[in-house]
């Protein structure tokens, strides 16, 4: 599915990824933890095509084409989704309406029709009902004035509609309380099948309770340094990340 | 694919001409250029008016002279030399009393490609057209339905021939000859315009339509407006305008009056698409507009305008609440890009008691231009109860553009409530990621947020206007971002 090698890249002067390697097979969840800094963030939003960042080496395969050299949209439309840490607002611009945009603008670049009123509709109430989602919610502007906890409700709600090939989720555990975390990550695993892929970037051990990783990755300094499976992450949770540098510099 | 990046798109824009930038050859009558008494009796000639009229011109033209241009709006622009206008230009195959069959093959051509259709299509639509082209109206429909209800909808100077008495009484009431400049000068030179009246009682069937058009190069053009709600009626009238591009700068200098008496109300809606002038700032009108409206005992005046054209904008629609418990409202979406400048706002003058408005103003700046809210909210002392909702909102578009607001704010009466709200923003490089990474575009996505902001005002127009306003918005804002 991903196939990451070497990517090196930077934000101004900065250079922030170092050489990453990660690959990432259909049906198969990856958490990448680390330290603030490491790289995490960035991570995602260079797989994501964000253009402040440069991509200095390396390569981004997904489905074996090179995506590194796409627009964002155009690796949208490829399957990429990426759930923010911080969803921006639109003022103005419902969920609804956003959201059939963004799947009619995805079904363009693929030669389909606009999805029909009715299937859309039944589709939003499909997903909405995974998600427990009130469908008043569905009518207000997007991200505004919603607390933490629904904008990540919102972001997986997306994710749900536009049913990626590859889904990026950056913290999508910060600022949700043990309840709304339960709903995502029931909404997450209910999403997951054998045809597609998820790699989950987190602080905490937490939501991987929740949304349980074949496998963890420890992001350090733009590098992936360690691997494992989900022991990885509770050790990380019980010891911190410094012996992993210790273990590094030794 | 290849990587289509924002220069690209850029560059694609800028080689993009202004859309409806065409000049359709009409053989026309132009009068020499220059303006004094002699002009004046001769355009006043030229419609047959009655002498009434004639002096009222000179009357207008005598302030006129007297008066300066004003300076206190923030636009800066290279004034127009009055003495090298001229002040009529007729196409000159045009005789209102011919049918359609008899207009000029060329006109019609050009309404095609401008997408007015003048036949019976917009009586399907519930559209009746009354347009100008230069300064004389070549063709009017549905006069005849609208005249079984008693409504009166035709050019003003067939207004002054055959219903002087409303004229007479009417024009000059709410925007008089001394008010302002332009006003001054276009109640001495106006060669055309719309005259509407709603008999008592009755509610107009259908969206009055005019579309005004500058065609003639180095023509000024002054539209005169005169629209009149009988007690208890109710229009809803709609302009557009579209203009061809021109290198010299182009002057527009309209009046708008509209009269709302006893429990009227007035629904008028502008589609404002002046040719801006090119990227680089030369050309495009100069569009300095004076309308206002008076409300007597609980009527109703909403002016609603997507402004997107012209070089300059200078234009403040504005309600004079004289009735108790009267209502004026004003929506705005103002758009300026590369080196437009606009200036507009509005006026509610509460008069009577319990008289209410209301205010909401869109403006979008991009490229290098300026936009400016000016608004006044004027609370008399016997206007016991006034209040005023007022939400003047900016967006922001790249980082050489500029959004001012002037809100001013004179109570003299303490049971006043007057609320002002404003807020600036800004299209940021997040908010486009993020509609990337949905699959949008960035020009796609500049319009799904450019068209959120600007929603509460597009939700006020007709249907068929706020589709066709929409567009604008988008065609005005391609390729702002970079």
């Amino acid at each position: 599915m991903l196939k990451i090698e070497n990517l090196q890249a930077r934000i101004e002067d900065k250079e922030i990824l170092k050489g990453l390697n990660i690959e990432v097979k259909a049906g198969e969840v990856h958490a990448i933890m680390g330290p603030n800094g490491a790289g995490k963030s960035t991570m995602a939003s260079v797989i994501a095509g964000k253009e402040e960042y440069e991509v200095t080496g390396g390569s981004i395969e997904l489905n074996g084409e090179d995506i590194s050299e796409l627009a964002p949209e155009e690796r949208a439309h490829a399957g990429v989704f990426l759930s923010f840490q911080y969803p921006v607002e639109i003022p103005g611009v419902t969920v609804t309406n956003f959201i059939k945009s963004s799947i009619n603008e995805s079904r363009k670049a693929q030669g389909l029709e606009e999805l029909p009123a009715k299937d859309l509709l039944k589709k939003i109430r499909e997903k909405s009902e995974l998600l427990e989602i009130d469908r008043k919610f569905l009518s207000r502007s997007l991200n505004e004035g919603f607390s933490g906890g629904e904008k990540k409700r919102n972001e997986i709600f997306q994710m749900a509609m536009l049913e990626p090939k590859l889904a990026i989720l950056d913290e999508t555990d910060s600022g949700l309380d043990i309840d709304a975390l339960r709903i995502v990550a029931n909404g997450v695993n209910k999403l997951k099948s054998k045809d597609n892929a998820v790699i989950v970037i987190t602080h905490y051990q937490r939501l991987l309770d929740y949304i349980v990783p074949d496998f963890v990755h420890v992001l350090h300094d733009g590098k992936i340094v360690k691997s494992g499976t989900k022991e990885l992450a509770l050790e990380l949770e019980e010891k911190g990340y410094d012996w992993i540098k210790e273990e590094l510099n030794a | 694919m290849s990587k289509y990046t924002e220069d690209d798109l850029k560059k694609e824009l800028e080689t993009q001409e202004y859309e409806y930038g065409f000049y359709t050859d009409i053989e026309s009558e132009t009068f020499p250029i220059g303006l004094n008494e002699d002009v004046i009796r001769a355009i006043s000639k030229k419609k047959n008016e009655p002498e009434w009229m004639t002096e009222w011109r000179l009357d207008a033209f005598r302030i006129w002279e007297q008066m300066e241009e004003p300076e206190w709006a923030n636009v800066r622009y290279e004034k127009p030399d009055f003495q090298a206008i001229s002040y009529y230009s007729a196409p000159k195959k045009a005789d209102p009393n011919k049918t359609l069959d008899d207009v000029d093959p060329e006109l019609l051509e050009m309404y095609k490609k401008l997408g007015i259709s003048v036949d019976e299509q917009k009586k399907l639509q519930g559209v009746a057209v009354d347009i100008v082209v230069d300064s004389v109206s070549v063709a009017t429909t549905f006069k005849k339905t609208l005249a079984e209800k008693g409504i009166i909808f035709m050019p003003i100077s067939e207004a002054i021939q055959e219903h002087p008495e409303l004229v007479k009484k009417y024009m000059g009431t709410v925007v008089p000859k001394t008010d302002n400049f332009y006003a001054a000068l276009n109640s001495a030179v106006f060669t055309d315009g719309s005259f509407c009246y709603i008999p008592k009682g009755v509610k107009c069937p259908m969206e009055l339509s005019t579309y005004f058009r500058i065609n003639e190069g180095g023509t000024g053009q002054f539209e005169r407006t005169l629209l009149i709600a009988d007690e208890s009626s109710y229009v809803s009238y709609l302009e557009g305008c579209t203009a061809p591009a021109r290198d010299e700068n182009q002057l527009h200098a309209a009046v708008v009056e509209l009269i709302a008496l006893d429990d009227a109300e007035i629904k008028y809606s502008t589609v404002q698409n002046w040719f801006p002038g090119d990227k680089e700032g030369s050309g495009g009108v100069y569009n300095f507009v004076t309308k206002r409206g008076i409300c007597e005992t609980n009527a109703k005046i909403s002016w609603t305008q997507v402004e997107t054209g012209s070089a300059v904008t200078w234009k403040y629609p504005s309600c004079i609440l004289k009735g108790n418990n009267s209502v004026g409202e004003f929506y705005s979406i103002a758009v300026t890009n590369n080196y437009q400048q606009a200036d507009t706002g509005t006026k509610m003058i509460h008069i009577g008691k319990n008289t209410k408005s209301t205010i909401i103003s869109k403006g979008i700046s991009a490229g290098k231009s300026q936009n400016s809210y000016r608004g006044l909210v004027q609370i008399n002392s016997r206007a016991a109860n006034a209040r005023n909702f007022s939400q003047c909102d900016s967006l922001l578009m790249g980082d050489q553009c500029g959004a001012h607001t002037f809100p001013y704010i004179e109570a003299k009466n303490s049971t006043a409530q007057v609320e002002h709200e404003a807020t600036t923003s800004k299209i940021g490089e997040d908010q486009l990621f993020y509609c990337n990474q949905r699959g949008i575009d960035t020009e796609k996505a500049i319009a799904l947020i450019v068209n959120g902001f600007s929603k509460d005002v597009l939700n006020k127009l007709p249907m068929e206007f706020a589709v066709e306003a929409q567009k604008l918005l988008e065609i005005s804002l391609e390729g702002s971002v970079g």
